[in-house]
């Protein structure tokens, strides 16, 4: 091969690299689907506020002072940046690669999902829409939507599985002390997707008023897209810490994935960087082997709910099955349309963590480095220890600590046979 | 030509507008739907809507979910729906049966084998609440090469140049839900509702059906003085919860109530 064709070669094969990356930067297509995923599968009635959505964000996110303002509030509010601390113990413990943890537990109200909804209620403000409605499983995006409600005077009413409302007392408590109204959802399994179920019936009742904040990558297009972008910022930091830490970018970032939001924010920024390998930590609950798990990655198939094709539980009539995890925050039987399209083009891996291996990553986090990470982080760093023992010790493992466990003491305690009151 | 366009041609020559009845099939039980179905015929309804039961039925009020919640205890599958069509068509082979859901169990079934299943039992439409026109092309191809029609919705927002759009992608006929909410809302504004067919029957290109809120005769009567036909479906199904344990009782009061419907829209027509 002569000098110039191994150029052209060079040249030709960096053009389908980047040709290939920034596909995938900038999925979804034009009509919000990731290859065969995602899309919008919705109501008429909804079609028109979708595309108003759409216009609405893809102007403003370009707009400079919408994204001051995101930004801003990302700063002085939830107070980013988040550290990415190198979580020694633990890596001593696990006996391998260098566990570095994302700190999204700091962040006000104690998880990521305030980034989104800071990001949301801008959007809300923007399109003059006085009041948001939002869904909630174990309570996280309802205290962070009722937060956002507060802090930019919108009227917000959170929809909670009946369930779900019994399991999580505090943070019931902790919307109504923030002026949320919260609604019992008592239809299907009285859980997540019924609540989900719930706030789209809302919608579609008051639309022309109401502003609907979706608290994960998933739901009809554009949500995937914009619950996507704004949690980009944990990426975009994570990245850039651990080049200023590193000098080089992390061998493995691992996520706990129910709906995905918090893995898709770490992942994104990453994309591109093929070296870098993506896990996402899927919740097995009591095993893949029963049915009572939530990890449609790993056992699912192709089906719609909730706006979007992606993996789904259900059977083989095309019914949706009712899930299971020791975290509420996981326990979906669908996950965002992006993971689904990830994981088929093999850019992203998909494992499963049951109970018993998050408990006890969520013991050793405790223990070894004083952080209480929430029931659903404990997934992701319970494979990461693992990974990490057969990588090298030079190598790097990044756990986005998606959030704070506080909200599971009631849990933990009733494991550990604990009165608390 | 599909029994759809007949049944309209029909009526039109009767003078008559299209009632057409909603039911979920296996509410309260399996073995109520087939006889059920023939008694609103026998009673003055044009076209039967066949709700296949879903776990997670999105777009309905709380009437309509405990249907399905009803089929569900029974594990009424799409597949069940399809035999008590066939089952129908034992005996009726001019009534429209249109299966009206969500795009899932369809999903499930992949789009080929649903669209010949459907057309051997002797379906004659899809109306798929979460399947918008950009959304159904594919199955579009699959339903239309059975002779299935596929029957797009207009809501209150929807502007004109989509509802041309939908006009365009519809077969049969185009279902307009009269209101900004779930199934059996009670916030119908009939004036409104008038308005608004009126606009569309001006470019409409198939008939037009208003559901969703549509709970008694005057309402229907009134729906029906502009548009092509009436939904009833709330109304029915709340039968079925107050009969569920009295299967004769419950078709004596569906019977009435398709009669009292059948009567006040042909009133004014």
């Amino acid at each position: 091969m002569t000098h110039t064709e191994h150029n052209s070669l060079a040249a030709d094969t960096a053009t389908r690299v980047a040709g290939l990356n920034e596909a995938l930067a900038v999925m979804p297509d034009e009509t919000g689907h990731f290859g065969p995923y995602g899309g919008r599968f919705v109501s008429e009635v909804l079609m028109t506020a979708l595309q108003e959505l759409d216009e609405a964000y893809r102007r403003l996110k370009h707009d400079k002072k919408f994204m001051a303002d995101f930004h801003y509030d990302l700063q002085h509010y939830v107070g980013r940046p988040s550290p990415l601390y190198f979580a020694e113990r633990l890596t001593q413990q696990a006996g391998g690669a260098r566990i570095m943890l994302k700190r999204e537990d700091l962040n006000h109200t104690g998880a990521h999902k305030i980034n989104n909804c800071i990001g949301q209620a801008l959007l809300a403000k923007h399109m003059g829409k006085p009041r948001v409605i939002a869904e909630t499983g174990a309570g996280q995006h309802g205290v962070a939507s009722a937060t956002v409600a507060a802090r930019f005077g919108l009227k917000c009413r959170v929809y909670m599985g009946a369930d779900d409302i019994a399991r999580q007392s505090p943070n019931v408590y902790r919307m109504k002390l923030l002026g949320a109204e919260v609604v019992p959802v008592t239809s299907g399994s009285r859980t997540l997707k019924d609540a989900l179920s719930e706030a789209m019936r809302d919608w579609v009742t008051n639309v022309d008023d109401t502003y609907y904040i979706i608290g994960t990558v998933a739901g009809p297009h554009p949500y995937p897209m914009l619950v996507r972008d704004f949690q980009s910022v944990i990426g975009t930091e994570a990245r850039q810490q651990c080049l200023q830490q590193f000098g080089k970018l992390p061998d493995a970032i691992v996520a706990c994935v129910g709906g995905g939001s918090n893995a898709m924010g770490i992942f994104h920024p990453f994309l591109e960087d093929s070296q870098v390998r993506l896990i996402g930590a899927e919740p097995a609950g009591r095993g893949l082997a029963t049915s009572q798990h939530a990890a449609p990655l790993s056992r699912g198939s192709v089906g719609i709910l909730h706006g979007t094709r992606t993996y789904l539980m259900q059977d083989e009539d095309g019914q949706v099955l009712d899930t299971y995890s020791i975290s509420a925050g996981l326990d979906y039987p669908g996950v965002g349309p992006e993971h689904a399209w990830l994981k088929d083009i093999k850019r992203a891996e998909y494992v499963a963590v049951d109970d018993q291996r998050a408990l006890h990553a969520f013991r050793q986090c405790n223990l070894l480095e004083g952080i209480l990470p929430a029931l659903e982080s404990a997934h992701g760093l319970a494979h990461a220890m693992e990974l990490a023992a057969t990588m090298d010790k030079e190598d790097i493992i990044i756990v986005n600590m998606s959030g704070r466990g506080d909200k599971d003491i009631p849990t933990m305690a009733k494991i550990d046979g604990m009165r608390l009151d | 030509m599909g029994r759809i366009t007949d049944c309209f041609q029909r009526l039109a020559g009767t003078g008559q507008k299209a009632l057409v009845v909603y039911v979920v099939a296996g509410d309260p039980t399996p073995a109520t739907t087939v006889p059920l179905m023939h008694t609103m015929v026998a009673n003055g309804a044009s076209m039967i809507e066949l709700g296949v039961p879903f776990t997670d039925p999105e777009a309905e009020g709380p009437v309509i979910q405990l249907a399905h919640e009803r089929a569900m205890r029974h594990r009424v599958s799409l597949r069940d729906t399809m035999n008590m069509v066939a089952a129908f068509r034992e005996q009726d082979q001019s009534t429209p049966v249109v299966l009206m859901g969500y795009v899932n169990p369809i999903e499930a079934m992949g789009y080929e084998k649903f669209a010949s299943l459907a057309a051997a039992a002797g379906v004659d439409g899809t109306i798929l609440v979460n399947v918008p026109p950009e959304e159904g092309l594919v199955l579009d191809t699959a339903l239309l090469a059975k002779g299935i029609d596929p029957v797009y919705l207009l809501a209150p927002t929807t502007p004109e140049a989509r509802a041309r759009m939908i006009f365009e992608r519809s077969r049969g006929f185009t279902y307009y839900v009269s209101l900004k909410g779930t199934t059996g809302a009670g916030n119908l504004d009939v004036g409104e509702v008038q308005e608004r067919v009126a606009e569309f029957k001006t470019y409409a290109t198939t008939p037009v059906v208003v559901g969703f809120g549509i709970k008694d005769g005057v309402t229907a009567a009134q729906v029906a003085e502009v548009s092509d036909g009436a939904v009833v479906g709330t109304a029915i199904v709340s039968l079925m919860a107050a009969h569920e344990q009295q299967p004769e009782q419950l078709a004596e009061a569906v019977a009435a109530l398709v009669q009292e419907m059948r009567t006040a829209m042909d009133t004014v027509s």
